[in-house]
C-alpha cells in the first residue's frame, strides 16, 4: 500500500518535470515524436529538397507509380492528390511543387502494413508538376503530372 | 488533446481504409493580413502520427503547403473490427491534439 503510493508520488514528480522542461521550451512536442526533416521543408528550391530530404538527386522514373490528380485545378489551394505505386515495400511517398515557396508539400513514411497509398490535399502556388517520390526497397522512384491552377493558392 | 477532428476506418476485403480529417488553419506564414497589411505568422501541422493497437502505420511530415483543414486517407492490413486507430499531430507552434476511432 505504502509502495503504491511512493510509486505514485515519484511518477507524478516525473510527469511535472515533463511539464516544466516542456514548458521552458526545453522540450517541444515535435522533438518528442520522431524527427521532422525542417531542413527538407525549408528548401526553397527542388533539387535542394530532395536533396535534404532523400540525401540524393538520383530517381528512376516508374510506371508503376499513378499520381492521380485535377488536370485543371480553379483553387490552388485545394488540389486533392493521389499517389498509388504497386511498388514491393515502400517506405516512403513524398510529394513535391517545383513552384512553390516551399516545394517540399507532404512526406508520408510507410509501416510495411500500408499500402502504397496516400491521398491528401496541397496547395499550389501556380500551374506546376506535382512530383510523386516513392523510396521502395531502398531505391527511389519517381512519377510525375502537370496540373494547370487557374487561382494560385499560396500567397495573397 | 482537443477533438477537432473526424476519422472514420472500415475493412472492406480485409484492408482498413481510413479517412481523416483534421480542422487546422494551415497558416503559410506567407499570407498578409487585408487589413493591417502584416504578415500572418506560420501555423501549420508538422507531424502526424497514425497508431493501429499501438503501432506505428503511418507517420504523415507536413509542410505549410498541405491545404487547410487537412484530409488525408491510407489503407493498411492487419486490422479487425473493433480495433482502436489512433490518431495524434503536433503544429509548428508545439500545440498538438488527437482522437481515436473504432475500426468498422
Amino acid at each position: 500500500m505504502l509502495n503504491n503510493r511512493r510509486t505514485l508520488l515519484k511518477a507524478g514528480m516525473a510527469t511535472g518535470t515533463l511539464a516544466i522542461a516542456t514548458a521552458a521550451g526545453l522540450l517541444t512536442p515535435r522533438h518528442v515524436l520522431a524527427a521532422w526533416p525542417e531542413k527538407a521543408f525549408k528548401a526553397k528550391k527542388y533539387p535542394d529538397a530532395l536533396q535534404a530530404l532523400t540525401g540524393t538527386d538520383q530517381l528512376t522514373d516508374s510506371n508503376s507509380i499513378k499520381v492521380k490528380a485535377p488536370d485543371i485545378a480553379e483553387n490552388g489551394a485545394v488540389v486533392s492528390v493521389t499517389v498509388t505505386t504497386s511498388l514491393p515495400n515502400v517506405e516512403n511517398i513524398s510529394m513535391f511543387v517545383p513552384v512553390n515557396a516551399f516545394p517540399l508539400s507532404a512526406s508520408y513514411d510507410m509501416s510495411t502494413a500500408t499500402d502504397g497509398f496516400i491521398t491528401g490535399r496541397i496547395k499550389m502556388a501556380k500551374t506546376s508538376d506535382v512530383i510523386a517520390v516513392v523510396k521502395a526497397d531502398g531505391k527511389l522512384y519517381t512519377a510525375k503530372k502537370t496540373v494547370k491552377v487557374t487561382l494560385g493558392g499560396c500567397g495573397g | 488533446m482537443n477533438n477537432k477532428m473526424k476519422i472514420r476506418a472500415w475493412i472492406e476485403n480485409d484492408k482498413t481504409t481510413v479517412k481523416a480529417i483534421i480542422f487546422h488553419p494551415m497558416e503559410t506564414g506567407l499570407r498578409k493580413d487585408k487589413k493591417s497589411g502584416k504578415p500572418i505568422p506560420a501555423h501549420y501541422i508538422t507531424e502526424v502520427r497514425c497508431e493501429h493497437n499501438g503501432k506505428s502505420i503511418l507517420n504523415c511530415m507536413w509542410g505549410p503547403s498541405v491545404s487547410k483543414n487537412p484530409f488525408f486517407s491510407f489503407r493498411f492490413t492487419g486490422a479487425k473490427p473493433g480495433d482502436m486507430l489512433k490518431i495524434s499531430w503536433v503544429d509548428n507552434k508545439g500545440q498538438a491534439g488527437g482522437s481515436e476511432a473504432k475500426i468498422s
